[in-house]
């Protein structure tokens, strides 16, 4: 899992490239606390080129979530293949992490 | 009485090849020279062996006749195996098998899944079977896995297995069928003869040693080889070789992941810290439900139970896992419900019902297999085989030529086999070297892939004779070794006058000659009428591939490496000009055979020669090695006849 960074106008995007599991979860974590603590409480979550999610991967966008939502931001997803949407759709968690279509998107409004 | 004769000569051949090689061992190496009398003293061993082996072969020769009336309801499916040979050759092979007489079905297993192909089977009427879905991205284990393929889609009681170029007569089922009347008897194999053949034969396409004495030979020792076509088989028997395998390699693969695990389990174990406590006892459970299945395995409980239990504890450790962070969530959901900044009304809505929870257990989704070598750990204790197509692969997938090793898996589960000696299907023969050099050597990778991966002097379930059947076919595969030293040895000697036999004398002639001349005796009766030479030629003059295909194996097998795998083209070649690149290693050693001669003339002549009659001895085998080695130099010459009629009907 590769987990990269980009500051966009309004928010900072985090992209995680492969499989976000129990091995990849720190290293996410890591990043929203990062982006958090620097001022930026907007991110959006790139999954774009995301293959895999487990349970822990969806406990890490969550606590992101309420990170960022603490800080008077907000966590929002993009992207995901048919596993990610699967995962999220089964636990219905697609009502709290709607996932929008591209980054742009999850960025309108911002 | 001609049975008696072959025994006779069998009793003189190797007796006096015994005598003749012991005091060539014991008494006439020429150990200063020893750079080239121990290759050559080797290379006469091995021609000692290979005799051996030859002649208890021909003491058993069973020449069975006529077969029993055949069954009067007998399901039988006719299988046709095609990968890429045009549909119209196909189509003539499928037309004559619709027209075998007993009732049949045919079909059509196109490995090549052509759109043509299914048209034209649709269009005579014949069954048209390609691999199921099951096989993509998997193993395709080329003809094997056709036919292993197509056995889960068909369901007679016999099938009789054709290439895609060997048209069979009408009567093929009628007379041979009864054979199976012994219900012990797995395999008929009835002979390949080529119909594209001139009478010379220059290529050798032709095999009537071994579609002839050999195979009865080996018949009489219960060894009759399945040779891929024109064979006739049994399912049960099959269907019996695929589950006995599948249950071996299920255990030798669990009992190997489990054994391989207890050092990544380890390493899995440091790496979880980093997770957190939760992943480390996850982990810990695994190394428990590891410990647990190789105590109840080698207590010898059953591998289905063992892997069940496995699963069952690597399922709930997985499941305690995703409990915990299924927890941590509904935590943060309820934390996010009171945050003044709520924006979701839909919070309230979410559930993580059980189902959730069972499915982010399941292997494939388990957190557990964030750890690859965890992952590995849990597919490969199971029952499922899933790195393969089917679990069950009745035909050998262990060699690139699948029929010999399947056929001494049936014979050590105690089949029997029957070589029926009548020709009932015509084929299609390379026309040109090169094709033929590749199926020579795509035939000699898969016998000694066996050889290695499979040995059969220690096969549980073999008898002696069958071993040493199988083992004498693997042992002629190694010709090409002895070939280098007896075309080194007269070169050496006429050139150097190095002497790799003490003396070329008269007892050196009074040992040889009675061994060679028993020898020849044993060939021309056990081959009468029959051309054994060609045979005999390509055995010594194919020196260079014979040795390719003995490196290339060994490299496969025990270092991994490809073998390069061609399938031999059943049509014709575009014609070119003299291969010489093909025949390059024999064109040196003629050149070097023939300046040996003329320097050892003159040695004579000038009187620097050793001896007279060891340069008579020398001369006369340079004679012999041109003439074996002249066969490659004809068959790169060699143009097929056009064919007379039309194949297609």
């Amino acid at each position: 899992m590769e987990i990269s960074t980009a500051t966009a106008d309004s928010a900072e995007v985090i992209r995680c490239e492969g499989r976000l599991n129990m091995v990849a979860v720190p290293h996410l974590r890591a990043a929203i606390e990062s982006a958090v603590e620097q001022g930026q409480p907007r991110l959006v979550v790139d999954l774009s080129a995301t293959t895999f999610i487990d349970s822990s991967g969806l406990g890490a966008l969550v606590a992101g979530l309420k990170r960022a939502r603490q800080a008077g931001g907000d966590l929002r997803i993009a992207g995901g293949g048919e596993q990610v949407r699967m995962v999220l759709g089964l636990t219905n968690l697609d009502r709290v992490l709607r996932p929008h279509e591209r980054v742009e998107d999850a960025l309108d409004g911002w | 009485m001609r049975a008696l004769l072959i025994r006779l000569l069998v009793l003189l051949t190797v007796s006096t090849g015994t005598v003749y090689v012991g005091w060539r061992w014991l008494f006439s190496v020429n150990w200063p020279n020893w750079w080239i009398a121990v290759p050559l003293v080797l290379a006469e061993t091995y021609a000692l062996v290979d005799a051996y082996l030859f002649g208890l072969t021909m003491w058993r020769v069973r020449q069975r006749g006529e077969a029993p009336p055949p069954p009067p309801d007998a399901t039988v499916d006719v299988l046709i195996t095609t990968y890429d040979e045009p549909v119209d050759m196909v189509v003539a092979t499928a037309v004559a098998a619709q027209r075998i007489s007993y009732p049949h079905e045919t079909w059509i297993l196109d490995d090549g899944d052509r759109a043509q192909m299914r048209e034209a089977a649709t269009r005579i009427g014949v069954g048209y079977i390609t691999r199921s879905e099951d096989w993509a991205e998997r193993p395709r284990h080329a003809k094997a896995g056709n036919l292993n393929n197509a056995l889960f889609q068909t369901h007679g009681e016999l099938m009789l297995v054709l290439d895609a170029d060997q048209v069979p007569d009408p009567r093929i089922l009628h007379r041979t069928l009864g054979w199976f009347d012994d219900p012990g008897v797995a395999l008929v194999q009835s002979p390949q003869w080529f119909r594209n053949v001139t009478d010379a034969d220059p290529l050798g396409s032709q095999a009537p040693l071994f579609y002839g004495p050999i195979q009865q030979g080996k018949d009489g020792w219960n060894a009759a080889f399945f040779c891929g076509s024109n064979a006739l088989l049994r399912r049960e028997a099959l269907m019996q070789l695929g589950i006995v395998g599948y249950v071996k390699e299920v255990e030798a693969a669990v009992r190997e992941a489990l054994s391989a695990s207890s050092r990544v389990l380890s390493q899995a174990r440091r790496a979880a810290r980093e997770q957190g406590p939760a992943a480390v006892a996850a982990i810990e459970t695994v190394q428990g439900a590891v410990a647990q299945a190789r105590r109840e395995l080698a207590a010898g409980e059953p591998v289905s139970e063992v892997t069940y239990t496995f699963q069952r504890r690597a399922d709930a450790a997985a499941r305690a896992l995703v409990d915990q962070d299924l927890e941590a969530i509904r935590a943060d959901l309820r934390v996010l419900e009171q945050l003044p900044v709520a924006v979701d009304e839909e919070l309230g809505l979410v559930v993580i019902d059980d189902e959730a929870l069972g499915r982010l257990a399941e292997r494939d989704w388990s957190p557990l297999g964030a750890v690859t070598s965890v992952r590995e750990l849990l597919r490969a204790v199971d029952v499922d085989r899933s790195d393969e197509a089917q679990p069950v692969m009745p035909l050998a997938t262990v060699s690139i030529t699948e029929d010999m090793a399947t056929c001494m898996r049936l014979h050590a589960l105690g089949w029997r086999s029957v070589y029926h000696h009548e020709v009932l299907a015509h084929g299609l023969a390379p026309e040109d070297l090169r094709t033929m050099l590749q199926q020579r050597l795509r035939w000699a990778q898969g016998t000694l892939q066996v050889l290695l991966r499979e040995n059969p002097l220690v096969q549980k379930g073999l008898s002696i004779g069958q071993r040493l059947m199988y083992f004498s076919t693997m042992w002629s595969y190694l010709s090409g070794f002895a070939a280098v030293a007896f075309i080194a040895a007269p070169v050496i000697y006429l050139v150097l006058g190095v002497l790799p036999v003490q003396a070329y004398g008269l007892t050196f002639l009074s040992l040889f000659l009675p061994y060679v001349v028993a020898n020849q005796a044993l060939f021309s009766v056990v081959g009468y009428g029959v051309k054994t030479w060609r045979g005999h030629q390509y055995s010594l003059a194919l020196f260079p591939l014979w040795i390719r295909a003995c490196t290339t194996v060994v490299a496969n097998v025990v270092l991994g490496r490809p073998l390069g795998f061609v399938v031999t083209p059943k049509t014709r070649q575009a014609v070119g000009g003299f291969p010489w690149r093909l025949v390059l290693p024999q064109l040196a050693a003629v050149t070097v055979l023939v300046v040996a001669a003329v320097v050892g003339v003159v040695r004579l002549w000038t009187g620097s020669a050793p001896s007279t009659i060891g340069t008579a001895v020398n001369l006369a085998w340079v004679a012999y090695d041109l003439v074996i080695l002249s066969v490659i130099f004809q068959a790169a010459r060699y143009r097929a006849p056009e064919p007379a009629e039309e194949l297609v009907s």
